[in-house]
């Protein structure tokens, strides 16, 4: 058993689906829930259940929020206090940046988003030329550090008793980078990255304001939604809801595509999904060739439809 | 101002690989292009050192065939650039990183390091970081709008759900960006042509003390990702579709 550590992402003081699969990713392994800035008695329940054995509250002098530098120094030094094999966490906005500082911190090898990890063999398997192949790395440092891609892994509990530990991390900002304002988004929208299920509007949405329409079949879905290249370069969306090559890499358990035609761009973003549905007119548009179920037809027929009889 | 813009020379996103042994690929027969997020940086030096002056200089980790996308990346308006000569298309982050520190010391410190938040060949999103621990420079990656003023840069990064962090930090500085930062400009015939006589700078790893056999990852075995063969298409009525979409989803694929 390696001394795994877990970098856990907690919204609302519950632990989000996506660290409960990264703990699955560890399953058999010595695993420490790491929690940053904030007490981890909260979600402890939660974290036993999903195989932590040690459950780990980091807090510094200073104010963890204030700056990602400051929390990658204090993983740093919770990497050295308990010793830890591997590292591992969420390929999430945050996770992603924190593990890169981590990394340059700790002159360690670092892979990111990854499907699959073997920590017995230090071998990690993740995606390459834009999800049109996967690759296996092996991986030579002292200390395994790997994000995992959301969902890609399918939480399953097992049961610990789950030990509280406090660490406070001997560490200081070093002052390089200030947070100066966090701008929220409006509604408290799903991530995309992260959601279990998205529904996404191509070209076909024809307006921005016809997304209204695939926000009330989301609501019902628990979805979150996106956009395609298309739609974005016209106008219709935000590139922040842009899933594919250039926007957001994606791997939800359902994805559904309404009126996207299928680029190679767009599938870098989305085909590791578990299952893709596409809705489109064209009964030949490439989508069809690529995905799980298919249904011909117009967007504006079909998306309402749906959302009735979910 | 001198601007250091990290650019890749990666495969097409619309080509296909074809992989060659258990760990390569065929690069001969495939349109190679300057890595897409690059180009937003490029595009900002260019149009930073417009307004206020200095130099832009590129700088390449990559084979000796990456002087396509260098003079790409010259004919929308970097001034010179620096290519280190690497054997394969794939070197380690870290090696990657030391290089380019290695090139910038000899040529001079840069005001400003530019690179794209990633690169679509490898997706190992951490170079950057890497490049400005060893400089101790701050840095931000993901940035979508970007402001420079009086020795300080102001970027906005992403953190999720369309929520976004404003960061301030001084220069020298790394940014990472991504798309929404600008529109990289279509270079014109003159500037082609002019691109071609710009100075390339050539260096080879081994000149700049870096060892290949050093890397921490090894890539093992290459394989395509599966593609669906196909989608079941639903059919009847759009009611009878819908209806039996909605079964499949929750009692074959549980999905729902």
């Amino acid at each position: 058993m390696a001394k795994t550590g877990i970098l856990i992402e907690i919204e609302n003081n519950t632990v989000k689906d996506t660290s409960l699969g990264v703990m699955t990713a560890a399953a058999g392994q010595e695993i420490y829930a790491l929690v940053l800035g904030q007490d981890a008695a909260v979600v402890k329940d939660k974290l036993a259940e999903y195989g932590a054995s040690h459950i780990v509250s980091i807090t510094a002098s200073g104010d963890l929020s204030s700056s990602p530098d400051l929390q990658s120094q204090a993983l740093a030094a919770a990497v050295t206090e308990y010793n830890f094999e591997t590292l591992l966490g969420t390929a999430s906005a945050t996770g992603r940046d924190l593990f890169a500082r981590l990394a340059a911190i700790l002159d360690q090898p670092l892979v990111s988003d990854c499907v699959q990890v073997n920590i017995a063999e230090k071998k990690v398997r993740k995606s390459h030329f834009s999800g049109k192949t996967f690759a296996t790395l092996k991986v030579n440092g002292s200390v395994l550090l790997c994000t995992i891609r959301p969902n890609s892994i399918e939480p399953v509990a097992a049961p610990t008793a789950g030990e509280l530990i406090e660490f406070v991390a001997d560490v200081a900002d070093p002052g390089l980078i200030k947070i100066v304002e966090t701008k929220k988004a409006g509604a408290d929208k799903l991530d995309l990255t992260e959601a279990p299920v998205i529904i996404t509007g191509g070209r076909a949405i024809k307006a921005a304001e016809n997304y209204k329409m695939l926000e009330d079949c989301a609501q019902k879905l628990g979805a979150a939604v996106g956009a395609s290249r298309a739609a974005v370069d016209a106008g219709y969306a935000p590139h922040s809801m842009q899933v594919g090559q250039t926007g957001k890499t994606v791997s939800p358990k359902l994805y559904i595509a309404c009126g996207v035609s299928g680029a190679v761009q767009h599938f870098a973003g989305m085909k590791t999904s578990k299952v893709i549905v596409a809705i489109n007119e064209d009964k030949d548009a490439p989508i069809f060739s690529k995905c799980d179920y298919g249904i011909v037809g117009d967007i504006f027929d079909v998306v309402p439809l749906l959302t009735e009889k979910l | 101002m001198k601007i250091c813009v990290c650019v890749k020379h990666v495969p097409d996103t619309a080509a296909t690989i074809k992989l060659a042994g258990d760990n390569g690929f065929e690069d001969s027969e495939i349109k190679f292009v300057p890595n897409p997020y690059d180009e937003y940086g490029i595009e900002e030096a260019v149009s930073l050192v417009e307004k206020q002056g200095g130099e832009v200089v590129i700088v390449t980790v990559g084979k000796a065939t990456a002087v396509t996308t260098i003079r790409g990346a010259m004919s929308m308006g970097a001034h010179r650039a620096i290519l280190i000569k690497t054997d394969s298309q794939f070197l380690d982050a870290s090696l990657t990183a030391r290089a380019l520190k290695a090139a910038m010391d000899q040529d001079g410190l840069p005001d400003m390091i530019f690179t794209g938040k990633g690169s679509v060949d490898t997706e190992s999103f951490q170079t950057q970081y890497r490049l400005a621990k060893s400089f101790n420079m701050p840095i931000v990656n993901e940035v979508s709008t970007l402001t420079i003023d009086s020795g300080k840069a102001i970027a906005e990064r992403e953190i999720g759900g369309g929520e976004k962090q404003v960061i301030e930090m001084s220069l020298p500085c790394v940014i990472g960006v991504t798309k929404g930062l600008n529109e990289p400009r279509y270079p014109k015939f003159q500037d082609i042509m002019k691109a071609k006589k710009k100075e390339i700078r050539e260096m080879d790893l081994s000149e700049l003390g870096i060892d290949v056999s050093q890397g921490k990852t090894m890539i093992e075995k290459l394989e395509p990702v599966p593609e669906r063969s196909g989608a079941t298409m639903l059919e009847g009525s759009v009611d009878d579709q819908v209806t039996e979409l909605v079964r499949i989803l929750k009692e074959d694929e549980k999905v729902l």
